[in-house]
């Protein structure tokens, strides 16, 4: 295994031609051991190649970075190997091999990813965090990037429904990108995998992303796109899921909202809309199993109205007097009251959205 | 007569060093000689005087002439001893009696006709002359009503040096001036003023800051740039108590030092309100100098220092204001001294949520959520800590400004907050505090006791609301002061609620 590991590691080597050598002689063993003039290259290969060949079986330190992987508790699954997901075989150009941290999604499970923006709004982060929740207590395994925003929302939504959740991230498996997210990185191995098929080490670079975000298309039976501009990575998996033959879903938002246009528009080319988590389980024919331990709150009629005028886009504290009518002593009153019942949230100085 | 000697002050800071100018006149190579530890804008009094004496009509005898300046451990500096060498040389050579100068002190400076200047810091030269025991006092004519301030000292105004002269001799006499001060106040109040009924919509923005101003809290606002926040703390002064007059003084002589008093209505009656740009350097806003000045934070003393764009001023300037917002003055430690100018000003600062100021609206924001937190992060908490107060200005909306609605006046607020004041120095009489904004955890623990459901409202609000240590104190401290406006004694659950809508969000809570 450790001879597929040097190949799948030489980076200056696309994936590919690599496939076709491997083809050719058999197994990377016999790559790295048969004389250059009995190496058999493809017709494809160039004296470039070649070259990225023999440099990398010059290199040293192989077995070094090979015990490191094993030690670092990171699964190497090359292409050919029984493990690799038998959805991303499908594709056309399928990872070479698979880093993994954790496990691999099952199956014979449905899988579905939660994609979106980075910089999303409170209301697209709200959904995401209930779709990954009621898509984990149906049994969904939960596919996403890892990434700010919606991504992690996704993620920690399906931790929440205590199911699983896989990350497939766009640097080396052993890296947390963004950092913040290290709550979430550690959490996601306990319950799923962190997948890459980048090697470990490798920082992330702004062009690796598109690319991993076939994988995550790959990997998934359906795509939920929570919130994208119009142009944006999200559509870029929305696209690549339609190319490989996947349902597209996107949420609704309001029209006046940038980050909305992209699943709008999405919607207007064709694919499924997100009315509720309940209408898309049963879409797919499964039950929707509700979190029934919410605890009701009484509220006072006055608490009540100031309620009822927050949602999941900020309002400020100026813009509920003037909709209430109430003056700025009562309204604090009322609001740090919500605040502390946990019924809203401030996210920023006097701004609040509705938290449950 | 070969000698005699003046009287006139000097400035260190804000503290007055009365000295004597001393003149000798003898027999010798001509000359004009100088000593006393002067500096160079001292030095060059010798041009001038000599200049305007001769302008005068005055003629300078060819002999040795030497100034002093005693005492000569003091570095005298400021144009303002060129009335007084003039004064003491025509004594020595005899043109003006030698009892005619006694126990008066002088201070101005010359032109070269023989004109004199107006010049600054009057008021605590005046002040100190009087309680030096000098009767009469020679100054500038315009800072005659500037000196009138100070009661059981003869004013003396002069616009030349032949005048003043003629009036020493008794040739014609000038008549003290006699304003009182009373009446300076009276000419002041035609001019126009700012006022609270002014700001049309931002309602929290005015409760809190009438909360702020109640208990000397400092004050944040957060909001984009036109939402009103210079507007609303351009007005706080309106709504501070009237300075006392010992407090009037006080303002005045700071300002008098730096030449800033009107000269027509020299008493300031108002509160200051100082807005310092971002630009500002750490000695312009605490002070500084060789002989080091008041800064921006000693104008601002009795009322409000506004720091406009508070994430845009450096680190390192920010930091100075630590010390003495919490001491109310600022000790300024010189290899030649120690200086200690009052601080005990309102801060109030003003800053947008995130560079673009659009935040947290992130269908317009265009800053990444690094950036904000870079932007927030320029704040230091140490410095956070010493706000009481925090709210957000938004911007208002067009319906907003054009409603003509009858709004509260500043005079009414100021009502409220002078009731508040009184109750807060009555419960604080002989301690070392006068407002809520002052008190330590200690005194926090005596003054605002919690009840039973207070105290559970308050436990629900620190594990739910994820308060630290530090903002309960400052809740507290807040919901005294709103207890105290509505002149209750104990503190209730709606003023909890109502300060912990004006906490401060600890740093970790900043943006997400």
């Amino acid at each position: 295994m450790i001879y597929e590991y040097w190949l799948a590691s030489i980076k200056a080597l696309a994936d590919k031609k690599k496939r076709m050598l491997r083809e050719e002689c058999g197994g990377g063993r016999e790559i790295y051991y048969i004389e250059e003039k009995k190496l058999f290259y493809p017709e494809c290969f160039r004296e470039k190649d070649r070259e990225i060949i023999r440099q990398a079986k010059r290199e040293t330190g192989l077995e070094d970075r090979y015990r490191e992987l094993e030690k670092r508790k990171i699964r190497f699954v090359p292409y050919f190997d029984a493990a690799y997901p038998a959805r991303l075989s499908q594709l056309s150009d399928p990872p070479y091999a698979l880093y993994v941290k954790g496990e691999l999604p099952k199956e014979n499970k449905i899988s579905a990813s939660i994609v979106g923006a980075r910089r999303c709004t409170r209301y697209g982060e709200a959904e995401a965090l209930e779709y990954g929740e009621a898509l984990a207590r149906a049994g969904i395994q939960v596919i996403s990037g890892m990434a700010r925003g919606i991504d992690g929302a996704g993620h920690r939504g399906a931790l929440n429904g205590a199911g699983k959740t896989f990350a497939v991230l766009g640097c080396g498996a052993d890296i947390c990108y963004p950092r913040e997210h290290i709550g979430l990185y550690m959490d996601i191995q306990g319950a799923g995998g962190i997948l890459s098929e980048l090697c470990p080490g490798e920082p992330p670079l702004p062009y690796q992303f598109p690319r991993r975000n076939r994988i995550i298309s790959g990997l998934s039976d359906v795509i939920l796109v929570i919130e994208a501009r119009e142009k944006s990575g999200s559509l870029i998996t929305a696209d690549l899921a339609l190319e490989q033959g996947k349902d597209v879903y996107a949420l609704p938002g309001p029209v006046t909202s940038p980050l909305s246009t992209g699943c709008h528009r999405l919607i207007q080319q064709g694919a499924d809309i997100l009315i509720s988590p309940q209408d898309f389980l049963e879409e797919l024919n499964l039950q929707n199993i509700k979190n029934i331990d919410k605890n009701k709150i009484v509220l006072e009629t006055q608490e009540k109205l100031v309620y009822s005028c927050l949602d999941l886009f900020p309002k400020s504290a100026d813009e509920l007097i003037q909709s209430t009518g109430m003056s700025p002593r009562e309204l604090l009153q009322i609001l740090t009251a919500l605040e502390i019942d946990g019924c809203i949230k401030e996210i920023s100085k006097n701004y609040y959205i509705k938290a449950r | 007569m070969a000698f005699s000697t003046v009287t006139s002050a000097v400035i260190q800071g804000l503290h007055v060093e009365m000295l004597q100018v001393e003149a000798d006149v003898s027999s010798g190579l001509p000359m004009f000689h100088m000593v006393g530890y002067l500096s160079s804008e001292v030095k060059e009094a010798s041009e001038r005087v000599r200049t305007a004496i001769r302008n005068s009509d005055f003629i300078l005898p060819p002999k040795k002439i030497v100034i002093n300046l005693s005492p000569a451990t003091v570095k005298k500096h400021g144009p303002s001893f060129d009335l007084p060498i003039a004064l003491a040389v025509l004594s020595s050579i005899g043109s003006i009696p030698a009892d005619a100068l006694k126990h008066t002190v002088a201070v101005g400076e010359l032109s070269l006709n023989g004109q004199i200047q107006e010049t600054a810091g009057v008021l605590p030269i005046v002040s100190e002359a009087q309680k030096a025991g000098c009767k009469t006092c020679i100054l500038p004519r315009q800072n005659i009503r500037e000196g009138s301030l100070i009661d059981g000292i003869q004013i003396i105004g002069a616009g030349s040096l032949k005048e003043i002269c003629e009036h020493l001799t008794g040739e014609r006499k000038i008549k003290p001036y006699s304003g009182s001060v009373r009446e300076i106040e009276k000419d002041l109040s035609g001019a126009v003023q700012l006022d609270y009924s002014d700001v049309q919509g931002q309602e929290a923005l005015k409760r809190a800051s009438e909360v702020a101003v109640a208990g000397g809290h400092n004050l944040l606002l957060i909001g984009p740039p036109g939402s009103g926040k210079s507007m609303i703390a351009g007005r706080i002064p309106t709504i501070l108590p009237p300075p006392s007059m010992e407090e009037s003084m006080e303002i005045t002589k700071i300002y008098s030092v730096l030449g800033l008093v009107d000269k027509r209505y020299p008493l300031i009656t108002g509160r200051p309100f100082r807005s310092v740009h971002h630009t500002a350097t750490k000695a312009a806003l605490i002070g500084g100098g060789i002989v080091p000045c008041p800064g921006e934070i000693s104008l601002a003393h009795g009322g409000v220092l506004f720091l406009d764009e508070l994430a845009e001023f450096p680190k390192q300037v920010l930091e100075v204001l630590r010390q003495p917002l919490e001491e109310h003055q600022i000790r300024i430690t010189r290899s030649r001294g120690n200086y200690v100018f009052p601080a005990g000003f309102m801060l109030v600062a003003a800053m947008n949520p995130c560079p673009c100021g659009n935040y947290p609206d992130v269908t317009k924001c265009t800053c990444t959520e690094g950036q904000v937190q870079q932007y927030l992060g320029r704040i230091s908490q140490p410095f956070l800590d010493r706000i009481d107060i925090c709210i957000e200005a938004p911007r208002v909306e067009y319906e907003v400004i054009r409603r003509n609605e009858k709004l509260e006046t500043s005079a009414e607020i100021r009502r409220r907050v002078c009731i508040a004041r009184e109750i807060q120095s009555r419960r604080y009489q002989g301690l070392e505090m006068s407002t809520n904004a002052m008190l330590g955890a200690k005194e926090i623990e005596k003054y605002c006791r919690l009840e039973k459901e207070e105290e559970h409202l308050m436990r629900r609000a620190f594990t739910n609301l994820g308060l630290t240590a530090r903002t309960y104190h400052k809740v507290l401290k807040v919901a005294r002061t709103i207890a105290d406006l509505e002149g209750r004694e104990r503190i209730g659950t709606e003023h909890l609620k109502e300060a912990l809508g004006y906490r401060t969000l600890d740093k970790k809570y900043w943006g997400r």
